[in-house]
């Protein structure tokens, strides 16, 4: 593995390369060997256009649409081939962009559906601390999940995602369709997450949101990561953003 | 009609509604969750019945050691079925589905002539139960008021279940978005098979407590399939209260149907579904699908 010089941080737990993956929905392919790595504790983003494989690269990571080839190790395991339920239970949380709330459920019932003990053990997120982080959603834990606002439904789905406590969160676009108001608090609260140290792969086309939350950034264009770096670096050259994420 | 008839008839058609809720609630269990019609389903009922007189004649063991004993068999038999071969059809077209349900009744039904023969059997009222309670005005037997106290307890008992516990807020996820709770952690295929298992059981069940009051007979699925599809249609698919209602219904219209319009007998529990479907195309409690 790649990650020898992090070794204070492994017993911290998060370590994922993604190496070469191919995915395809039935005929079409959409990942063309895309690699990446995430140590412990760290925060990367992947950006790009609309349908340039963000969401399918974290569905094959989470295990929803495995790729065809290609490797998948989470601390030291191929996981590629192991169905969703397992890979969550590794420490791996799925935040989907559609929220994917259970409509019939209550939010308590959505948060009580995906209680579990983490894969090191760890019972850091329970209802309070959940409740502590999204203070909202604990005045309106009886509603039910179909009739709640869109800022209400993401503080819902990442809350849910903890409730698993999770080593690595794959946050999938969360700001979208947010009003800015909305989309600020929630980077402040994904900014506390990670200093939990919590790992985080961050899809989003905010780069707003993600400049001040990312370690480092990888550009996806057409199934292809097409640029890896810091922040710092893209901000020094305005042409890589003129390239691939200006429509 | 007197009013110790109308009683008698009531308490008849409540005993006959509670029965066949029990039976109803395992097929409507099933098809809210898995989104699978059972056409099985009357053949496992057919199958807890013969079980109980085995159990009962055959092993000379208490009537309620056949019960159980039928909803442990149609349970396994049940999981076999679910984990060998109906998994790999979630998902498929429903007439693939239909089609493989049909033929598990195919293969059971050659199963149960070649365990049982075709002769007609019949199971006796268990002890204690066979008697008749007076109510000064009407007398009303043991076992059918034994059934009017079973169905409403199984009905809370699923309604705590499903409702209550997080075993049951999964299983209501599940019929909700069955991707996402796998991500959330959740073997979803292990839901699956355990509602199978458990909605088969309540057919093993929903058989053994009928074998008193019915002629075991070759057959006997077909008429109870036909019968459980309207009062889970009538209810509203998918819906536990709405099966209750259903059942009650059908009860009623059967029992005093047989009394009142004899000739019409066969037909009255379709005339009832026609009537419901009309006024409420989803069923008295369901609601219009979405998605
Ligand atoms: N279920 C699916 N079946 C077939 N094709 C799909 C499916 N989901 C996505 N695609 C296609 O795969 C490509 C990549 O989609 P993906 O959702 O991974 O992109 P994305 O980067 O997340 O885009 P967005 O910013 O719009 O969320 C797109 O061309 C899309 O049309
Ligand atoms: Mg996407």
């Amino acid at each position: 593995m790649s990650t020898s010089g992090m070794a204070v941080m492994a017993d911290r737990g998060a370590d994922l390369a993604v190496e070469g993956i191919h995915t395809a929905y039935g005929l079409s392919q959409v990942l063309f060997g895309v690699s990446l790595d995430v140590r412990a504790g760290e925060c990367i983003a992947l950006i790009g256009r609309n349908g340039v494989g963000k969401t399918t690269t974290m569905r094959s990571i989470i295990g929803l649409t495995p790729p065809r080839s290609g490797r998948i190790v989470w601390k030291d395991r191929d996981i590629a081939h192991l169905g969703p339920h397992r890979i969550c239970r590794l420490g791996i949380g799925f935040v989907p962009e559609d929220r994917r709330i259970f409509p019939e459920l209550t939010v308590w019932e959505n948060l009580d559906i995906a209680r579990r003990t983490g894969a090191d053990g760890r019972t850091t997120w329970r209802e309070e601390q959940v409740f502590a982080l999204f203070p909202d959603l604990a005045e309106i834990r009886d509603r039910r999940g179909g009739v709640l606002s869109g800022g209400q439904q993401q503080m819902l789905t990442i809350a849910r995602t903890l409730m698993g406590n999770p080593e690595l969160l794959l946050l999938d676009e969360p700001s979208e369709g947010l009003a800015p108001l909305i989309v600020e608090q929630l980077r402040q609260r994904v900014a506390e997450l990670k200093a939990t140290g919590l790992s985080i792969v961050l899809a989003e086309q905010n780069l707003q949101f993600v400049m001040s939350l990312a370690d480092r950034v990888y550009i996806l264009e057409k199934g292809e990561v097409r640029f890896t770096g810091t922040p710092a670096d893209l901000q020094a050259d305005k042409s890589i953003v003129q390239q691939f994420l200006t429509v | 009609m007197t009013l110790t008839m109308f009683t008698l008839n009531a308490f008849y058609g409540l005993a006959l509604a509670m029965n066949m809720f029990i039976i109803a609630s395992g097929l409507n269990l099933i098809f809210g969750v898995l989104r699978v019609i059972n056409f099985a389903h009357g053949m496992f009922y057919m199958f807890g019945a013969y079980i109980v007189f085995t159990v009962t004649k055959s092993w000379g063991a208490p009537f309620f050691v056949g019960v159980l004993a039928s909803a442990l068999a149609l349970g396994v038999i049940a999981l076999v079925i679910e984990r060998l071969l109906l998994k790999h059809l979630y998902g498929r077209e429903h007439l693939m589905q239909l089609l493989f349900t049909f033929a598990i009744v195919l293969l059971m039904s050659d199963a149960a002539k070649m365990i049982w023969g075709t002769d007609q059997y019949s199971v006796g009222y268990p002890p204690g139960l066979g008697g008749a309670v007076s109510l000064g005005f009407v007398v009303l037997p043991q076992y059918q008021l034994f059934l009017c106290i079973v169905g409403p307890l199984i009905a809370v008992a699923l309604w705590f279940v499903v409702d209550r516990t997080r075993w049951g807020r999964v299983v209501r996820a599940a019929t909700q978005d069955r991707e996402m709770l796998a991500a959330l952690g959740v073997n979803v295929p292990m839901v699956y098979a355990a509602v199978f298992t458990a909605g088969s059981a309540l057919a093993g069940i929903g058989g053994a407590l009928a074998a008193p009051r019915v002629a075991l007979v070759p057959g006997m699925d077909a008429t109870i399939i036909n019968e459980c599809f309207i009062i889970v249609i009538i209810g509203g698919l998918g819906n536990l209260w709405g099966s209750f209602l259903g059942a009650l219904a059908f009860g009623f219209v059967v029992q005093f149907g047989t009394v009142w319009a004899p000739n019409w007998q066969d037909v009255l529990p379709y005339v009832l579904m026609l009537v419901v479907l009309i006024i409420r195309p989803w069923g008295l409690l369901g609601r219009p699908e979405v998605g």
